[in-house]
């Protein structure tokens, strides 16, 4: 079990009013699992994702990742776990903009104090298939392009899961399809792969979906062979 | 984080705001530079002044007739410093190695039809070396020329340009209050010294000054030459020691005599140019403080700036330490930078004062060190709280921030 929530509630306070974000949420993601997390806006799909890549923690319940419970952890060791266990993708891309392909690749290696982060970093630039783009920067890619090199930091440090959030949503709908490819292939070499969306036909991908709406989860759609 | 790849990072991003970078660094560069010249000004002055006190004289002590009285205003001259005296704090004072006595009149000098007013010093050969006089033609008089109350006289090259115009003054004879003295010397020029020329006078023995000239039993001082690195505190003690009891003074009586010596000079010449360089310093401080609120906005800026990229480093895993140090380090690079370019400067200017207004500066080593330390330390300090708020940032907030 590479994910194990159990009970999470999360409550913000906005303009006086309590919201339950998260309201008692339980279940679990099996190593090497293919989820997406979907729902509409307002319905904490953002905030369950925050907590799950550990950039928020939950007003209570336990939150379990490859065995080591991360809900009630300081803010440095959480950077620590983001460092080592989470790959993020973003819609918007966020890559450094005045570092080349290569050096945005390297940085959570860097981060984690690795040596020998330039070969580590174009190998996972060759996995997404950009060996020939590792010089350039940013502004100087395609928009899928750019999703890749994201990617390949994301998968650079080994992670235990891979957090995509609307990977798709800044692409035509075309090389979209190419970035889902692409998790596809990373799920198929054994990666536990999360990728939050609104868009049902990308949520569909995925063998197992999880359906959120007003903090809970409305539907959990477990894979049955199909 | 590896600190190579922070200052990489650190330049990078000085490089891609150039000319902001530059305005930022703008105040340091003036307030090092400033620092930096100022403190040359400071030191040259202090050196120049220094020399020229060296210059007058050898490691001297002066025991002058005279008392300095109450509140150090001089209450009249007793006519009581003699020749024995003298003799005695040589004999008696350890650490005093040759005595020059001095006495001293105006009188009119005259050669055939050119009269010019100066003045005598009547004193011993000794003199010459005490107080660094060079002969730059003929020679000095002798011991046995004292002693038997010769009528020589060595003039100062102003003298000698008053009386003699462009001939040959050596073996000439000159009348000075009307008595025959024959030219022996000229001393090399010493350059005014403000209170007296010593340029512009005659040097004859003493005995004649005093016997014939003067008409004087006492003089006015005694000059001595100190051993180098005679403790010169002992000796001025030592002095009043011998001629109190000589001159009969009882212990509640003040002393009837002036005791200076050349390290109360620099001394006092010191302590003003230290309040100077003070002054400049303090200045130029400001400045560089101001330059330090400069790289402070600027890194607010920044920071401000860079907020997403700040959410991103840190959601791939940046500490707050990291995030810290990185934004630390640029405000210490740009401070630094801007240190190095304003010692640049500033010795540019020190040179260029000493050239075109004809000051002398002296740039020390540890002025640099010290500006450059300085604007190091501005830049950690005003760098502190706008990199404290970069490595404070909510990493999902920052991730939001358009």
């Amino acid at each position: 079990m590479i994910i194990e929530i159990d009970s999470l509630v999360k409550t913000y306070t906005l303009g006086g009013s309590v919201i339950r974000a998260l309201d008692d949420i339980s279940f679990q993601i099996e190593e090497g699992e293919k989820t997406a997390i979907s729902g509409p806006s307002g319905s904490g799909k953002s905030t369950l994702m925050h907590i799950i890549g550990c950039l928020d923690q939950p007003d209570s319940g336990r939150y379990i990742l490859a065995g080591d419970d991360v809900s009630r952890l300081s803010g440095n060791r959480l950077a620590e776990i983001r460092n080592q266990r989470i790959g993020f993708v973003f819609q918007t891309f966020n890559l450094l903009s005045r570092c080349s392909a290569l050096e945005n690749v390297e940085l959570p290696l860097l981060y984690m104090g690795k040596h020998s982060a330039r070969e580590r970093a174009a190998e996972a630039l060759r996995t997404v298939g950009l060996a020939d783009r590792m010089r350039h920067e940013p502004n100087q890619l395609s928009g899928g392009q750019r999703q890749r090199v994201a990617i390949a930091r994301a998968i650079v440090t080994d992670p235990a899961i891979l957090l995509a959030d609307e990977p798709t949503g800044n692409l035509d709908s075309k090389t979209g399809v190419e970035i889902l490819d692409l998790f596809g292939e990373l799920n198929a070499q054994g990666r536990t792969v999360l990728i939050v969306t609104h868009d049902r036909d990308v949520a569909k991908r995925c063998p197992r979906q999880l359906h959120l709406k007003d903090g809970k989860i409305l539907d959990n759609h477990q894979p049955s062979g199909d | 984080m590896l600190f190579w790849t922070i200052v990489k990072i650190a330049f990078r991003s000085l490089f891609a705001n150039k000319l902001r970078s530059v305005l930022a660094m703008l105040g340091i560069i003036i307030g090092v530079g400033a620092v930096i010249s100022m403190l040359a000004l400071g030191a040259g002055a202090q050196k120049q002044v220094i020399d020229q006190i060296n210059a007058i004289g050898a490691n001297y002590v002066i025991v002058r007739a005279g008392q300095s009285g109450l509140h150090g205003v001089m209450t009249g001259i007793k006519e009581n410093l003699t020749l024995e005296d003298g003799e005695a704090v040589l004999d008696e004072v350890p650490g005093l190695v040759r005595m020059a006595p001095v006495v001293q009149g105006g009188a009119q000098f005259k050669y055939y039809n050119k009269n010019t007013r100066s003045t005598i010093q009547g004193t011993s050969p000794d003199y010459l070396a005490i107080r660094r006089y060079e002969i730059d033609k003929g020679r000095a008089f002798t011991d046995h020329e004292t002693k038997r109350m010769a009528h020589v006289a060595i003039l100062g090259p102003v003298t000698v340009e008053n009386l003699f115009g462009r001939s040959e003054p050596l073996g000439e004879t000159i009348k000075i209050s009307g008595i025959n003295f024959k030219v022996i010397g000229v001393t090399k020029s010493k350059g005014d010294q403000g209170f007296y020329n010593p340029d512009d006078q005659a040097l004859i023995p003493f005995t004649t000054a005093m016997k014939q000239l003067l008409g004087v039993t006492t003089v006015r001082e005694i000059d001595y030459e100190a051993e180098t690195g005679a403790d010169i505190d002992k000796v001025l003690k030592d002095i009043s020691a011998v001629l109190r009891p000589r001159h009969r003074l009882r212990a509640d009586t003040p002393d009837d005599f002036e005791i200076r010596t050349q390290a109360q000079f620099i001394d006092s010449v010191s302590s003003v140019t230290r309040t100077f360089t003070i002054l400049l310093a303090s200045v130029a401080g400001i400045s560089l403080f101001v330059g330090g609120i400069g790289i402070m906005n600027i890194m607010l800026v920044t920071v401000t700036e860079r907020t997403r990229e700040i959410g991103i480093r840190k959601a791939i895993g940046a500490k707050n330490r990291d995030i810290l140090s990185q934004f630390l380090l640029e405000s210490v690079v740009m401070s630094c930078l801007g240190g190095a370019i304003g010692v640049g400067l500033g010795i540019g200017v020190a040179q260029a004062i000493q050239r075109f207004a004809e000051f002398a500066t002296l740039v020390q080593v540890s002025s640099i060190l010290l500006a450059f330390s300085f604007s190091a330390a501005v830049g950690i300090f005003f760098g502190l709280y706008p990199a404290r708020r970069a490595a404070l940032l909510n990493p999902i907030e920052a991730l939001r921030y358009e």
